[in-house]
């Protein structure tokens, strides 16, 4: 067993984890933070999306050592202390962006990290932003809305 | 947030329904705080890990579990002859019989003796935690011998195929006919002026809903009941289902389904899982539990469609269709799944489409082979048929010399037909299926693609472009008990909702319907709000839990709405009838005096006089002054047998782009125009749709479930499986046209399933459009780079 230590949404954890623990594995089964998804064991379909020091990351794909002393952000950690979520979140409430929601943490926190890092997404841009990212409800279109609402580059969408 | 551009209903007074309302499930799903099962813990559980055979058909010499046992955590290795008196005679059910003398092989949860598909499980692993499960699985060494399989669904057939049940002596297990007058079939043929015939495949496809599936098991050691965990879309279903199976008498078994991840028909079963985690759980006294891998999802879940059809079309010189003949044959895979004999049949009553047709012939033969048991998928029969009839009739346009929207006009069954009692013995409920191709005629703009069309084709370029109708009509609302009875299915088809009024004029709605992503609770509280003359924040919805909602028959057929929100309607009903009552005591006034106005009875023509809601709620709580006679409280269930299908319709039509160098196809544009009678939700009716076509459209273009000839599955993950990501998916362009359905009293039809329908033949109607020219007629699907490719070099002479 291995001592790391992760700041997870802010609060400083250590634990002891197998080498071979999956990062994803330690947030959901030893801190009990399971939001954060699984949906493949193939690093394809982005359910397991957390930030790692502010980079989206396939949580499975990556052990959980090699996140020791890294900062870590999961769905848990991205609305307000007061509850109010985040304007991604609320986004993707207020566009119909989810269905069953079981990507859309791992969505939506890949869609927080893209929008960071390029602020003036359009439609291409978002639909290539979050092709790592897989959804079976949706067909993407809302998410795609949600996504562009955030980054302040209009919509798109049906007719009329 | 975009809308339909007709987001039109019929119900003009209500304040609610008809309007789109952002849904109440999204918070606990945005922020994580929703419980799938995996989510969750017990104490004490024992994880299970299971081995799966890694041959198509194989006897099994031996399970050899040491090597397993030495792993850290594992605990015991269970051969599939070491857990039989765990279920004794009880095997997994199959609830639909679809004919008397139908094979039905016994389906045990675990093999004991020959291994008959790749993942069928073989053995057992019990241990301390998921990793230590998952090694010792992996450690677990079976020693098969290898038998002949048939994967093929034509080659089982063949004379001196390999039986996949040797004692059967045969690889069919039923076959089925709706031939109501064959004489009038060959008459039709014999005169035809045109006749169709064509051959399609539907390619086997993995559902692979974003959660794989997931089970726990807790037994009460003192009380002998059971709580059964699962990542299931029909919790009530799987109540009595284990009950029967594994012996436990059905009032001490409590079946919950968490927040589940998406259904699309592969959780509407009863798995091997489930009954081996129950069984376990009470033979040892402690929860058992088992979480699903993707890779394990490929195989260990049911797979959809896997038909070889025949289509035959008999018309006379202006294109009118006079007979359509179906030859069928549907793969079952190695076992009958819960309803796997029945999906054929769910499409078997539709293959003339939403055209007025005379005669029909269909005969089904189903089969076994060395794979995974299909099941219902999306749409489960009904889009392998609209599939056949819409290529068939593109087919057909281009032997008449028409175009596919003119072809379709000449056979629509006419809006003033209806009701319509179809050649297959249907009564559709309404419809103006004319006015729908209109409208998607017009919102495609489909002048302006054809002259883009045509210059393209002028110019000899490279990027051909095709335009793809598809015009569909679904059964629905699944469904009249008596007639599930005709199809010796044994269940019902109501659903039950229960509505009850707190004291403080809250209210609690229990549905037997068990949502799964679709909004149930926004869409109900929509209902009974309208109803009510009360906030729908002011309802809550429950649901997916057999001991709050005792009783229901779930979620699956596009049937939450027209039957299980029809039961909610009816109670609601049934809580102002007695809140009526209650209100004319308090008035002393006559109930038929009394109006219902924005949430309070008044006297009618004297608004003054009024009994608010929330005071007959109170009266109903304290009893203290009711009417003589009346029960105390405020509460009412219904079940509701809807008299018949509801018959949603539509038009797609599919703009694509086919780059005739690469074979690469692209979807540039994509109209919907759905008839789901009215909507409560326009919102949750517009994101069905689109999460509708992308999976329809998904079978056209990307997805296949890839068998080798020794029965081999290759597609086990998704990176070698094409879910389609956003970069795929193109932008729809989604409208309704609302014709109310009479079959219920809200004229609501059904959506769930009718992008899924409409999809897969409008695209690769498109790709056939784009490629005609250069001398393509047939496309297989999925009409991936290559097969297109292909197609177009073979068309051209050259080789394949």
């Amino acid at each position: 067993m291995e001592s790391i230590t992760l700041a997870v949404n802010g609060t400083e954890r250590n634990l002891e984890v197998e080498p071979r623990t999956l990062l994803v594995h330690a947030l959901r089964d030893d801190l009990r933070l399971t939001g954060t998804n699984i949906g493949c064991d193939s690093s394809s379909c982005g359910a397991c999306t957390v930030l790692v020091d502010g980079q989206s990351v396939k949580s499975c794909t990556m052990f959980a050592v090699q996140a020791d002393g890294a900062d870590v952000t999961t769905i848990e950690g991205v609305a307000d202390s007061d509850g109010t979520m985040h304007p991604m979140q609320q986004a993707f409430h207020e566009h119909h962006a989810l269905q069953c929601g079981y990507c859309t943490p791992g969505m939506v926190m890949a869609a927080i990290s893209l929008v960071e890092e390029y602020p003036d997404l359009d439609d291409q841009g978002v639909r290539h932003g979050l092709e790592g990212n897989l959804c079976r409800c949706t067909g993407y279109q809302n998410i795609v809305n949600a996504v562009l609402a955030v980054a302040g580059s209009g919509s798109e969408g049906s007719e009329s | 947030m975009t809308m339909t551009d007709d987001p039109a209903t019929h119900m003009d007074s209500a304040s609610h329904m008809g309007r789109p309302r952002l849904r109440r499930e999204d918070p606990e799903l945005l922020t994580g705080e929703a419980q799938f099962i995996d989510d969750m813990s017990l104490h004490g559980e024992v994880w299970v890990g299971i081995v799966r055979s890694t041959e198509a058909h194989a006897t099994i010499l031996g399970v050899d579990g040491s090597a397993a046992l030495e792993i850290d955590g594992v605990t015991e290795v269970l051969s599939g002859a070491d857990l039989a008196p765990l279920w004794g005679e009880g095997a997994l059910p199959c609830a639909w019989p679809v004919t008397d003398d139908m094979r039905n092989p016994a389906h045990l949860p675990v093999a004991t003796s020959v291994a008959k598909y790749v993942g069928d499980a073989v053995a057992v692993v019990l241990a301390d935690s998921r990793y230590a499960a998952a090694d010792g699985a992996a450690a677990v060494s079976v020693d098969y011998d290898p038998l002949p399989a048939v994967v093929d669904v034509e080659a089982a057939v063949a004379d001196g195929a390999p039986l996949v049940h040797e004692d059967l002596g045969t690889n069919e297990s039923y076959t089925w006919p709706l031939i109501p007058n064959p004489e009038a079939v060959e008459e039709a043929f014999s005169n035809a002026a045109h006749v169709v015939s064509e051959r399609y495949v539907q390619q086997r496809l993995i559902p692979a809903p974003m959660e794989p599936r997931g089970v726990i098991a807790a037994p009460g050691v003192a009380s002998g009941e059971l709580t059964l965990y699962s990542a299931t879309q029909i919790p009530h279903i799987l109540k009595v289902m284990t009950a029967v199976t594994l012996g436990i008498p059905e009032h001490k078994i409590r079946v919950v389904a968490p927040s589940v991840g998406g259904g699309f028909g592969c959780k509407l079963n009863v798995y091997a899982e489930e009954i081996l985690c129950s069984a376990l759980a009470m033979d040892r006294g402690v929860p058992v539990r088992w979480t699903e891998s993707r890779s394990e999802a490929a195989t260990a879940t049911i797979q959809g469609r896997g038909q070889v059809q025949h289509i035959e079309l008999a018309a006379d010189d202006t294109g009118r269709v006079q007979a359509v003949r179906v030859k069928l044959l549907a793969d079952m895979g190695a076992y009958l799944q819960l309803v796997t004999p029945g999906v054929p049949l769910l499409g078997g009553f539709l293959y003339h489409g939403c055209y007025d047709i005379a005669h029909y012939s269909f005969e089904c033969t189903s089969v076994f082979t060395n794979k995974t048991p299909t099941d219902a998928y999306r749409g489960a029969g009904r889009p392998e048929a609209t599939y056949a009839i819409e290529r068939a009739m593109d087919s057909l346009a281009v032997a008449v010399g028409v175009t596919p929207e003119e072809i379709r006009s000449r056979n629509f069954i006419a809006a003033d037909a209806f009701p319509y009692e179809s050649c297959a013995g249907l009564i559709f409920d309404s419809g103006d299926y004319q006015a729908v191709l209109d409208k998607a005629v017009e919102m495609a703009g489909l002048e302006g693609v054809r002259a883009t069309q045509a210059q393209r084709r002028a110019d000899g370029s490279s990027r051909q472009i095709g335009i793809g109708f598809s015009s569909y009509v679904e059964m629905c609302g699944l469904a009249p008990s008596r007639v599930l009875a005709s199809l010796n299915y044994g269940a019902g088809g109501w659903e039950a909702a229960t509505v009850r009024v707190l004291p403080t004029a809250k209210v609690q709605v229990i549905t037997g319907s068990t949502p799964h992503g679709q909004g149930h609770e926004t869409s109900w509280s929509m209902i009974v709000a309208d109803k009510l003359g009360i906030d729908p924040d002011d309802v809550e919805v429950l649901h997916s839990d057999t001991a709050i909602s005792p009783t229901g028959l779930d979620t699956y057929g596009s049937r939450s709405l027209s039957v299980g929100g029809t039961a909610v309607f009816m109670a609601t009903d049934k809580v102002l009838d007695k809140a009526r009552l209650i209100a004319a005591h308090q008035l002393e006034a006559n109930e038929d005096d009394l109006e219902y106005v924005d949430g309070a009875f008044q006297v009618k023509g004297t608004p003054t006089a009024a009994a608010p809601f929330a005071a007959i709620a109170f009266a109903a709580f304290t009893a203290h002054d009711l009417p003589d006679g009346m029960e105390p409280n405020l509460e009412a269930h219904v079940t509701y047998d809807p008299p018949n299908f509801t018959f949603p319709n539509g038009t797609h039509i599919a703009v694509v782009e086919v780059d005739t160098d690469t074979g690469d196809v692209g979807i540039v544009d994509y109209v919907a125009v759905d008839d789901c009678g009215n909507q409560v939700n326009p919102m949750i009716v517009e994101g069905q749709v689109h999460g509708g076509v992308l999976q329809g459209a998904a079978q056209a273009l990307y997805e296949d479930a890839v068998y080798t000839e020794d029965g081999q599955i290759v597609t086990v993950n998704l990176g070698d499986y094409l879910v389609p990501s956003a970069a795929e998916a193109p932008v729809y362009r989604v409208a309704s046209h609302v014709t109310p359905s009479p079959t219920n009293p809200m004229g609501v039809k059904g959506i769930g399933e009718a992008g899924t329908i409409a999809a897969t033949p409008a695209v690769i109607n498109a790709v056939v459009d784009a490629l005609r020219p250069m001398g393509v007629t047939d496309m297989a699907m999925p009409a991936s780079p290559q097969t297109v490719w292909r197609a177009i070099n073979e068309a051209q002479g050259g080789a394949s």
